[in-house]
Order: C-alpha cells, then structure tokens, then sequence
C-alpha cells in the first residue's frame, strides 16, 4: 500500500483547510518560483521523466504530449486548458481535488503554462458543479490576491487563470468538443488532424489537460520525477486517484499507487465487495466507456490496476473508475442503462454515432427483459463494430465497448432471458415500466 | 507533388490535396454525402472512410490531408486503399445507419430519382434490413416560400447550415438539439432571408430539402434538360432550364467557375411560373381605348399606316432588360433603314456611351478576377440585390483573405460581409484620393472600383462615371495585367445592346427624353416595361408579358421569353455567352427577331436574313467579337484613362438604391405568384401560406 | 436527449438586472477580444438564474444580441445543453442521477419516492415547488445514489432521507448538502484507511519548508465558500402555473 507520505492529495476528504494557508501548509507553493525558473526544456524533461500518463482516461504521456506546443513563437499565443469537465459515469476524483485541493490544481496550472509558454488558462468545468466552481474561483481569487498568479505576480511569470463552466454535456469532456464549446459553440467534436497543438482554441497551440493530471504537477517537481516514476510499474508510474462505486461496502475515493490488484483496492479501502470476494460479478475498472471484466481467477481476481493491466483484460484503465457489481446486479439491465446515457450524451455530429447509440440502447433494452432473438446478439456485436473506429472521435468506441464487454462475457445470460421471455412471454417485463415507456 | 499509392497504383498529387481528391485523381470513386467541394469540410457522414495503411482504423478521406499521410517504415510512400474489407465495412456500416432512420417513402419524395442516399445505397448498400426499432419522425419546419422540408429524411450532413453560413453570409440555419434528436431548422422556424436560399435544395443529398413551387410537379426522367443563360440580372449565370412538353418545370444552375460557380439566385430559380403567367399568346390593337385581340396581320397594318405617316425624326426604339443580342441588332437594322437615330437601350438612364469605348461599361475585373483582388471600392451598387451570386463571391473573397477592405460609397446597407461607410454621395467619390480608406486601394496589388450602373442614372451620371474611373486610375486599379474599373449593370440585355451602338446616333433622342410628352409619334418597345411613356406617342410593344409595357401599348406584339429562344447575351464582363432554346413561345407568340422580321416586310424595309443563322452570319460580320461564344473582347485600359479625364459637375444629391425590390426587377418576375410571396416575406408581412 | 422545444407560454421581454449586467461584462471580458461568443454559456446560466430556473425565448435573443451571435446560433447553444430549462422547473429542480452507479445502488427506489412525493417525471408539482428530471452522471458516483437540488448535491440517500430533504424544502427549513449519513465527503463510511498519518499535518501548525521570499505577497485571502449567488426566486409573474399538468 501507497504510504501516506507518497500521496499528493492530502485533503482528499476535506477534513483540513482547503484554502490558501491550508494547502500552503500542507507544502503547496513552495519554492515554485524556482521550479518555473528551470525553464521550459528542463520542465517538459521533468514531465517525460515522471512518467506520468494523462489522468483524464487516454493515457497519454503528459510530457510528450507538452513537447508538441510549437517551439518557435508566432504571433500566436498558446493556450493550457483544463478539462474539468467531469462527467464519465463512475469518475469523481477530479470534483475533490477542485474542492478539497483546489491549489494544487492552480499551482499545476502555472507551472505547466510556463512549460508550455502559454499565459492563459481556461479551466473548464462541468455545468453541474456550481459549488465546486465557487470554491475554485475563490482558490483562485486567493491565488491573485497572494500574487501567485496574475500579472507582475511574484513568480515573475504573467499568467491568467479563468474558470469556464458547461452547461450538462458529456461530450464536452472530448478535448476538441471542450474547446469547441469554449468558443460559444455546440460541444461538437473536431475533425484531428489538426491536433490542437497546433490549432486549438481560437486557433492558436493549446494543450488539453485533465485536472488531475495537471494538480499532480507540483509534487511531481517538488519531490523529483524518480519520485513520481518510483512509484508503480513500468510506463505505469505514479500515484492515481481510484474512485469505488457500486458494490461496495464502503464506496469512496482514494489515492493509491498505479498497478495495485484490484481485489486489494477495494478491499483494503472499500471494505471489499458486498457479500465477500467471491460475490463478484464483474468490474469495469475504469468508467463506463471500458469494456467490463468479470470475475473470475484469470478475470478480476488478477486484474492489476493500471494502464498496461487493464489491457491484459481486454478493457482500459480510463479515468480509473471502479464500478463494481455483485452477483446481485441485472448485469444486462446495467449496461443498458449505460448504452441509455451514449445515446442521451451522443452529440449527433457524425452518422455511426448518431444513429448508433439508440439502436443499441434500444436493442439492449429489449434484450433486459428477453424480449429479442438471440440473432440479434451477433448483430447487436456487429453494431458495436460498425460503430468502433468509424466515428469522428473516441464517444463511439466508448459507447460500443461496454457492450462488446457484455456480449464477450455475459453472451449466457442474455440468451438465458431470451429463452425464458420466449417460454413465457406473458410474465412482464424486467425493467421497470415507466423506463419500458420511455423506450417506446 | 508526393508521391502515394491508392489501390496499389502510384500516384503523384500535389501535397495540399485532401485524400478524396488523391483518390479522386487516381481515379478511385469515394462516395460522399457531407463533403462538397465549395464548403467548408465537415466530416461528419463518414462516407468517405478509406484505409490508410498503418493507421488502426480507417480515415475520413474528405478532411484527411495528404500531408498527414506517413511513409511506411521503410520510407515508402503511404498507401490507402478504397476497396479493401475494411472500407467496405466502414461504407456498408455507414449507409446501414443511414437508412436504419431514413423513410422509405422515395416513391412519394421529389429528390427521387436525383437523391445522392437513393444512388449509394445502391452501390454501397445492403438490401435488406435489421433494424426491428422504430424509425424516428421528425417535426417538418417552415423555413420559407422556397424551400421545402420533410425532416425526418434528413441526415444531418449539414450542408444547407454551411451554405447558409458560408456562402450566403446569412447565418439562419442552425441543427438544434443533440444527439439522434438534432433537427434542422431555422430559428424558430422563420423565414429564410437570403436571395440565395434556393441552392440548399441543390446542396441536400437527400430529399429533406426540396423545392417547393416545384413540389410533386414532375419526375427527373421525364425532362428534356437546355443549357441556358439567365437574364435575371446582368452575371449571365449559367442555367439549366428543364422542361416537360413545351412547359418550363424548373431552373437548375449550371457549373460555371467563372461567373456563378454553381449557384443561383432565388429570382433565377423561382420565376418559372413567371413564365406562364400574365403572357402575350396573341397580337393585340387598341381601339377605343380598349386592348382587342388581333391577327398579326392587322396589327402590322396598323403599325405601318401609322409609320406611314410619321416622320422619321418622331419615330423611336427603346429596348428593355431581358432582350437577346439578335433581336436587338435586328431592331436597330430596321430603325436604320426606316431613317430612324433615336434609339436607347438604356430605360433606366445610367449615362454611359459605347462611343467611350468597351472598358467604359464592362466589368473589366471579370467576375473570376474578385477571386484575386485585395481591396474593394463599391460606389453606387447594392450587389447583394443587383447580382446576388456575384455578392456571395465578394463573400467568399472576404472570407478567404486574411485582409480584403471593403469601401462603400452609396446608401447603408445589409450586405453579407463587413466594409467601411464612406459616404453616401458624388462628393466622397471626388474626395475619394484624400479618405483614408485610399490607402487601403493604393496598398493594394489589386484593388476593384466596383461601380454601379444604376447609379449613373441621373444627369450628373456622366461625371460619376468619370470620376470613378479617376478614382480607379488614381488608387492603381489600372496597371499592368489589371484593370479594376468594373461597371456592374443590373440588365441582362445591357452590355450587348451597348455593344451594338443602341444609343441615340446624331442628334437622337435618348431614353428620359423619347418618354417624356410630345416628343414622338411612334415608339418601339422591345420588351421595355420600365419606363413610362407620357400618353401622345404610338406605342409598339413587343414582349412577352401582360406588364406596364403591354398596358401602354397600342399595339401588342407578342413575343419570346428567354428560355423559348437560342440567342446571345452579353454579361456584365462583357462575356458573349449563347442560350440554347428549351421552349416554344406560347400561341401566336413568336421569336422576336422574326416579329422584327416579318413587320420589316410589311413596312417595305424587308431585313435581308430569312434565318437565325443568317442574322448571326450578318451580326458576326459587323460585330466580330459576338463570334466567340463565352469568351470576353476586353476593353483597353486606355478608355478608363480617357474616361478619367472627362470630369463635369457632379450633384450634391446622395446614390440611392437601384433596385427597389429584388423580387420584381422584371415582367416575368412581377408574372410570378412566389416572386410575390418571396417579396411579400422580404417586406414583413406575412406570406401566403396558402401557396404552399 | 429528446427533442427540445421552447415553452408555450413565455414572458414578453428579458433585459438583464443591472447587476447581471455588469456581471455578464465582466464576464465577457475574460476571453479575448472578437471571441467574446465564449461567454454564451455563462451568460445564458446567469439569464436562466434570473429567470428563476428557466430560459424564455427573450433571453436567448437578448444574450445572442450581446454576443453579436445570430440567434439561431444561441438557439442551438441552448437547446445542446441540457442544463438550460427551456420550461420552468419550480422553484426547486430536482435532479436524480439514473446512471449505472447509481442505479446500481438503489436510484430507481429513489424515482419512485420522488413520483410519489412530487409527481410525474418534467412536470411542475402542484404547489409550483418542485419538478423532478432524471439526469444522467453528476460526477458523485462514490456517494451514489444523489439528487441534485438547484446548486446543492444531496448524496448516500435513501428513499426516506429524500423524503426528509424534500419535505424540510418544502416546509422551507434548508436541508444540509453532501452526505445524507454519517461520511465526511467521499471518504469511506465509518473512516479513512488511507491519511492517517498525523505528520502530514503538522505544517497546519508549523510552516515547512524553506521560507518564501516575497512573504508580502503571500496573504491569504478571505474565506470564501461564500456562494457565488444566491439562486434567485422566480418573481411572481414567472412562477409556474399550478394547473399545468
């Protein structure tokens, strides 16, 4: 187990001050001004070293992804926007850093502008926390009044800081679709090429982040990337923020160590699944858009919790979202309840997306309470295939995976309803009605 | 150029290419429903997936660069493929869910037989269905007297938002919603504004959007379809006119890059059932006061007793918009040998003179030439109404440049992109030199003085006329290889009947001083309905429409419209372009050169040319440049210096609008029921909606 | 997502208060010049607070109208969103979050509380107090299941604790936010495992570290869990008729 030491979020929980002198006593803001004083090199050469992977569910190396910000300045300016635009079912860690931590995540701001030689921040944050916006805004308040950030601050780098909220968009969370919708737009997502390095917000080189990610920059430099890149496996170092939902004893979010079993997270922290181990029924380790991996002794019982690990299961670590289900869940039911939020949040831009997702919600639906051919399970697979890979961006392989998931290991169960919904088609539906309703 | 394989053949392309053109290029065919060409790329159909070999999925070839292409690991060049399972997969998938939504009611839709969905599904479609869920219908909106919906056909390629955006400049159309329940619409579904709203329907690759004067009207396959040029206004745009029997069922754009590219205006489109409405099918006699019917015969007696009687010097011709070249010369020819000079082609009065030379009262620039001009003067001209597709091509150099200053000398108005008021009047013309925004031309590689005939309608025209070409060759808009001195006419009969001289010879008349009382005892009005001649003279009105023309007359010959005719017009530029008949005037109507022709006989003058061909033989010799069908005889940038020099005294008064409503410019406009409702909309008052 | 269309019945005119106003420019002077579109959002939230919960037709125009935006450009912005309430909502909206996580830990017990104590799913309850809208995630999924309720998350509820909080609104005490049992935030019931470790705190008494060099510019600054603005009550005018049903 991580030692308490080795974790950056020290008020995760909010018990302590999350304001200016809290987080300042807890070792925010020291020395930074030295740390933006290696420059820009030393600090992406910091960042590559680390290790650290994007915390926002792609993975990609934070460091790498720095080092394409454009060199040589044009008239340009180049943006760092933060995508706090949580929303993927099972995530909420990036919330309690903005509430509980919110400094960590300013000071991250600062430091990777100055990496990046970018003098404007955009924090954009989902809609729904209005709170958590207040509490950011008047971290950053604190931030300019103490002179940290701002114009003539006292680091001696002019930097901006502005919060932007949504308005209750998944999409959003898609960093081409963020900035989109930071321009006054429709969420809608961009073509890439152009990767918006070099043509992002307002057409000028900007670096998405995801909030996590950037809040651990701070420690990563203060303590020294082989801190960072000691901790976990290889190409999977660092710390990383769990989130346990479902079935659970005692859901709740916690900083662990990257590659830690899945068994021990959530027994060591969430007081093991309910009814004991053994009453698992699968996990989907990393929110919703991951595929899910049952139980079982080569399934989650030896799932490792980090990038590489999840992959050896067939699924992803995403955000790092652990929904559990016991043996209680209507594992079919639960996905489509997951296919009903695509096709809910589905921006509508491109066709295979669009016109994907209520077919699958539809279909799925059905198949919950039996009412299907058991046919229509390979071409509900075939589906998920003509959407995966042919959208404009990665919302249609995140819808198609948690099926594919489902038919790749609970293909029994669904022909089981089928069976029984045939012999005794009379008996009603699963779902509840109004949800039969809406369906329709 | 780089260097690619498409299905295995190598191929160089330039490296700006998209992956679609490189296919294109190499002679790969890639469906499309999104992507087109004059629009911004979208990306959103998926159509056009091909495989890039090495990237893990496919990519969409409309918006995939050739640059962003990788060499293999060993440094080959890239390789797509458009045929391979997995772009197979990706087409098939993506038309299935195209359909899985789209109804099946294309026996009962008008794209049918037209429909870009109907033909992909056919070429990359399954046949049968797997889609047990309920097809989803979507509300139809109101967005116009023009344009047609039936929204649940639509697959959101957003095309028409595009164009509304892009290429009309007028931001109305706009998908509300999200997700499988985005819906096309206008705000609140009102009214679309723009004079080019008609090409939506061209744009939508399915049968969402469709005409709706035409609605249900005909099918495709039973249209004979004629190249033709419009004369809605001076561009000469390239048309198709597609008919059934001898009717007009609608009007198409033709491609044309230099004057149109592929649109038209809603007048162009739209004023077909003009052409049925309020014509002349018969020859008419006033007597008592009253319009009767009459044989031709009778009404060239008439005619002739008259002219008998008159003396050459108060007899007059004045032509109008919409004449052809041919009938024009033929006129004059008749004029000539009658002893007649005074003629006028210009009934609206704008005060320029073939004998100042071509270059005086063309578009040298030529409408392609907006494409690489860096900085516009407007004086006196409304393009938005006097040549809307011109206007959307400002826009689009507006839009393309990083910087194009736009200076407007004339009334304020509503164009579709932002420029610097000036002034209102000939004063901020003579001043032009001292304004700041002079620097903004003189910077200029090359500047366009674009200068509105109609504003030269007025007894200080010719100084304005002068004074703008002053400013033309004071800002530099006349050097080598360039001249920006563009007259922009709003009559698509103009430029040719001033290359014919149809100006008043020595001692003639012009067109203000045959209109006004006691001047003349007989009048000619081929087709000149907008002007009012004082009661007194003899009017003979040769025309196609019921108008104010037909209603001064005393003797009505009834003649053919533009598509009912093969003959030349000449654009703005100066362009000769020639029109392909697609129709038969109706009833006695006949051709006007041979109307021309046949009274000619009456009156002892006879024409000497039995023939069309033999009217074009005897045009050609004595006006060449009429010869060389779509190309433009430039005129020499000596003239516009020349013209500079003249000078005069100019008026205080301010320019005021030209056209007053772009919808009724000309009789077979004010013929047509949608030019009314399109006007009545334009105006704030509520349509018909009967109509629809 | 289902189709979304403004209200039938809409007040006549919108104009900002004279505070929303300044607010509102201030807000459109975060972004840079000619982009002042960015601030759509925000200002159609603020326009939507104004008008008690909901967004008329007169707000969507008066804030394309600020931002030089055609208004069907507005329009779409507005109907994207699903946070905008394009009907009213009652004074108080209640959110149920019916994603998975949720739903696996008993969301669907808490809809049928919520038909039972305020009625069908969208409509306005009859004392014009509350409309209830099943959401998708709130972002909450380790205090599942919750209800947002205006601004404030209610969380680890049950049908009765929903029950409680909707009848405290209702009497018009005010419930307390966050956790409906005994949990500090999203740590787990009954008490951390992890941050434990007293030295990790002792900075709160004694400062670590080096010392700053520009100690002067380092004050810290008032405490400010202070909301950003209240939630405005719909003016009478507004309110929700009770007969619509």
């Amino acid at each position: 187990m991580l030692a308490d030491k080795d974790r950056i979020f020290r008020n995760l929980y909010g018990r302590h001050d999350w304001g200016f002198k809290g987080a300042r006593a807890r070792g925010a803001w020291d020395g930074t001004k030295a740390i933006l004083q290696k420059g820009r090199e030393a600090l992406v050469s910091e960042m590559k070293a680390s290790g650290q992977r994007g915390r926002g569910g792609a993975g990609f190396p934070t460091g790498l992804k720095w080092s394409f910000m454009p060199k040589q300045a044009d008239d340009r300016p180049h943006y760092l926007v933060v995508n706090a635009d949580e929303s993927e079912p099972g995530t909420c860690k990036d919330r309690e850093i903005m509430r509980h931590d919110p400094h960590l995540l300013i000071e991250g701001c600062l430091i990777a502008g100055a990496a990046m030689d970018a003098r404007t921040c955009y924090i954009y944050i989902r809609g729904e926390f209005i709170r958590e916006r207040e509490r950011l805004e008047a971290a950053i308040a604190q931030a300019y009044e103490a002179r940290l950030v701002g114009k003539n601050n006292i680091h001696g780098y002019d930097f901006d800081i502005v919060v932007h909220h949504g308005a209750g968009a998944y999409i959003c969370g898609e960093e081409t679709a963020l900035l989109e919708s930071l321009e006054g737009k429709k969420g809608m997502p961009r073509l890439k090429p152009p990767f918006p390095a070099n043509m992002g917000l307002y057409g000028c080189p900007t670096t998405v982040n995801n909030v996590e990610t950037i809040a651990q920059v701070p420690d990563i430099m203060r303590r020294g990337a082989a801190w960072f890149a000691g901790i976990g496996r290889p190409n999977n170092t660092g710390t990383k923020l769990f989130c346990i939902s479902g079935h659970v004893e005692r859901p709740c979010n916690v900083e662990e160590a990257m590659g830690i079993p899945l068994r021990e997270l959530i027994e060591k922290h969430a007081g093991g699944v309910c009814g004991g181990w053994s009453n698992l029924l699968a996990v989907i380790p990393g929110g919703s858009s991951m595929p899910l991996v049952p139980a079982g002794a080569d399934q989650a019982d030896t799932l490792l919790m980090d990038f590489d690990g999840c992959r050896d299961k067939k699924s992803a670590l995403g955000t790092a979202a652990v929904i559990v289900m016991d043996k209680s869940a209507d594992i079919v039911k639960a996905m489509a309840r997951i296919s009903y939020f695509y096709k809910h949040e589905t921006c509508g831009q491109c066709t295979p997306c669009r016109e994907g997702m209520g077919w699958m919600w539809r279909v799925l639906t059905r198949m919950a309470e039996g009412r299907a051919h058991k046919r229509e399970i390979d071409m509900l697979w075939e589906v998920t295939t003509q959407i995966e890979g042919h959208t404009i961006c990665a919302f249609g392989d995140g819808a198609a995976w948690p099926v594919q998931g489902l038919i790749r290991h609970f293909r029994p169960e669904i022909e089981r309803r089928i069976d029984e919904y045939t012999a005794n088609p009379d008996a009603g539906g699963v779902l509840d009605p109004a949800a039969t309703e809406a369906a329709e | 150029m780089t260097k690619l394989i498409i299905d295995g053949k190598e191929i160089e392309v330039p490296p700006e290419y998209t992956v679609l053109q490189a296919c294109e290029a190499a002679g790969a065919e890639i469906p499309r429903f999104c992507f087109h060409e004059r629009l911004s790329i979208a990306g959103n159909c998926r159509m056009c997936l091909v495989e890039l070999v090495g990237s893990p999925k496919p990519v969409a070839s409309c918006a995939w660069g050739v640059r962003d292409c990788r060499p293999g690991p060993k440094g080959e060049p890239p390789e797509i493929k458009t045929r391979s399972p997995m772009v197979r997969k990706a087409r098939e998938g993506v038309m299935e869910f195209l359909l899985i939504n789209h109804p099946l009611d294309c026996p009962i839709c008008d794209q049918g037989g037209e429909c870009d969905l109907q033909d992909q599904a056919m070429a990359y479609g399954v046949d049968q269905s797997r889609f047990r869920e309920n097809k989803r219908a979507v509300e139809d909106k109101y967005i116009g007297a023009l344009v047609k919906t039936v929204m649940t056909r639509c697959i959101h390629c957003t095309r028409c938002i595009r164009f509304a955006a892009e290429v009309a400049g007028v931001p109305e159309l706009g998908a509300i919603g999200r997700g499988e329940d985005m819906e096309i619409t206008t705000y609140l579904e009102e009214a679309m504004t723009s004079e080019l709203q008609g090409n939506v329907v061209d744009l939508c690759p399915v049968g969402a959007l469709t005409s709706k004067p035409y609605a249900f009207s005909a099918r495709p396959w039973e249209l004979n379809k004629s190249e033709s040029i419009d004369v809605m206004d001076a561009l000469g745009s390239a048309i198709r006119i597609d008919t059934r029997g001898r009717e007009v069922m609608r009007i198409l754009p033709r491609v044309n890059g230099d004057i149109n590219e592929e649109w038209i205006s809603d007048k162009t489109r739209h004023v077909v059932d003009g052409l049925r409405m309020q014509r002349l099918d018969q020859p008419y006699l006033r007597e008592n006061g009253r319009l009767r019917a009459a044989s031709w015969s009778e009404a060239f007696a008439a005619i002739a007793g008259k002219l008998a009687r008159a003396n050459p010097k108060r007899v007059g011709a004045l032509v109008g918009d919409l004449a052809a070249v041919e009938e024009v010369f033929a006129l004059k020819d008749l004029m000539t040998r009658l002893g007649v000079v005074n003629f006028d082609c210009r009934q609206d009065g704008p005060m320029l003179d073939p004998r100042w030379g071509r270059a005086s009262y063309i578009f040298n620039a030529t409408i392609a030439g907006i494409d690489i001009a860096d900085a516009l003067l407007i004086v006196g001209a409304n393009p938005r109404k006097e040549a809307a597709v011109l206007n959307a091509r400002i826009r689009k150099r507006w839009r393309a440049a990083k910087n194009f200053p736009i200076g407007v000398i004339g009334p304020k108005m509503s164009l579709t992109y932002s420029y610097d008021y000036l002034g209102a009047g000939p004063e901020t013309l003579s001043s032009i030199a001292r304004h700041s925004f002079a620097d903004a031309l003189r910077q200029a590689e090359r500047p366009l003085v674009l200068v509105g005939a109609q504003s030269l309608a007025r007894p200080d025209g010719a100084a304005i006329a002068a004074f703008a070409a002053k400013a033309a060759v004071d800002l530099g808009a006349i050097k080598e290889g360039w001249n920006g001195f563009s007259v922009l006419h709003s009559a698509a009969s103009r430029v040719g009947a001033l290359d014919l001289g149809f100006v008043p010879g020595e001692g003639g008349l012009n067109a203000r001083e045959m209109a006004a009382f006691g001047t003349l005892d007989v009048v000619f009005l081929l087709g000149a309905d907008e002007i009012d001649i004082a009661p007194g003279a003899f009017a003979v009105y040769i025309g196609t429409h019921g108008d104010r023309g037909a209603a001064r007359a005393d003797v009505v010959l009834p003649g053919a419209a533009y598509p009912e005719k093969s003959a030349i017009y000449v654009n703005t530029e100066g362009r000769v372009q020639m029109a392909t008949r697609a129709s038969f005037p109706p009833g006695d109507a006949r051709e006007d050169w041979a109307i021309l022709r046949a009274l000619s006989d009456v009156l002892g003058k006879r024409l000497p040319y039995d023939s069309l061909a033999v009217l074009r033989a005897a045009l050609y010799q004595s006006y060449p440049h009429f010869r060389r069908n779509g190309a433009i005889a430039p005129g020499d940038a000596a003239d516009v210096r020349r013209l500079a020099e003249r000078g005069g005294a100019l008026d205080k008064a301010p320019f005021r609008e030209g056209v007053g409503d772009f919808y009724f410019t000309n009789p077979i406009a004010r013929a047509s029921m949608v030019m009314a409702e399109c006007s009545a909309l334009a105006q704030g008052r509520p349509a018909m909606k009967a109509a629809q | 997502m289902s189709v979304r269309r403004l209200a039938e019945k809409q007040p006549s005119a919108f104009a900002f208060t004279a505070e929303n106003l300044a607010w509102a420019k201030a807000q459109i002077a975060k972004y840079p010049l000619g982009r002042q579109r960015s601030a759509v959002i925000p200002l159609l939230w603020r326009a939507q607070q104004q008008c008690g919960g909901w967004l008329p037709q007169k707000a969507i125009e008066a804030v394309a109208d600020m931002l030089g935006m055609a208004k069907i450009r507005a329009l779409e912005v507005a109907t994207f969103y699903t946070m905008f309430n394009l009907e009213p909502v009652g004074r108080f909206h209640v959110q149920l979050c019916g994603t998975t996580p949720c739903m696996l830990r008993g969301s669907e017990e808490l809809k049928k509380a919520l038909r039972r104590l305020i009625g069908k799913e969208n409509r306005v309850s009859a004392d014009g107090a509350f409309l209830w809208t099943e959401v998708e995630c709130l972002g909450a999924c380790v205090n599942a299941p919750m209800v947002q309720i205006n601004a404030d998350y209610y969380e680890d509820l049950t049908p009765e604790t929903l029950t409680r909080i909707i009848n405290d609104l209702s009497a018009g005490r005010t419930p307390k936010p966050g956790p409906q049992i005994d949990r500090c935030n999203s740590a787990p019931i009954g008490g951390e495992s992890t941050l434990l470790d007293p030295s990790l705190y002792l900075g709160e008494r004694r400062h670590p570290g080096e010392p700053l060099t520009d100690a002067e510019g380092k004050k810290s600054g008032e405490a400010a869990n202070v909301h950003e603005a209240p939630m405005p009550r719909p003016p009478i005018a507004n309110a929700p008729d009770p007969t619509r049903n």
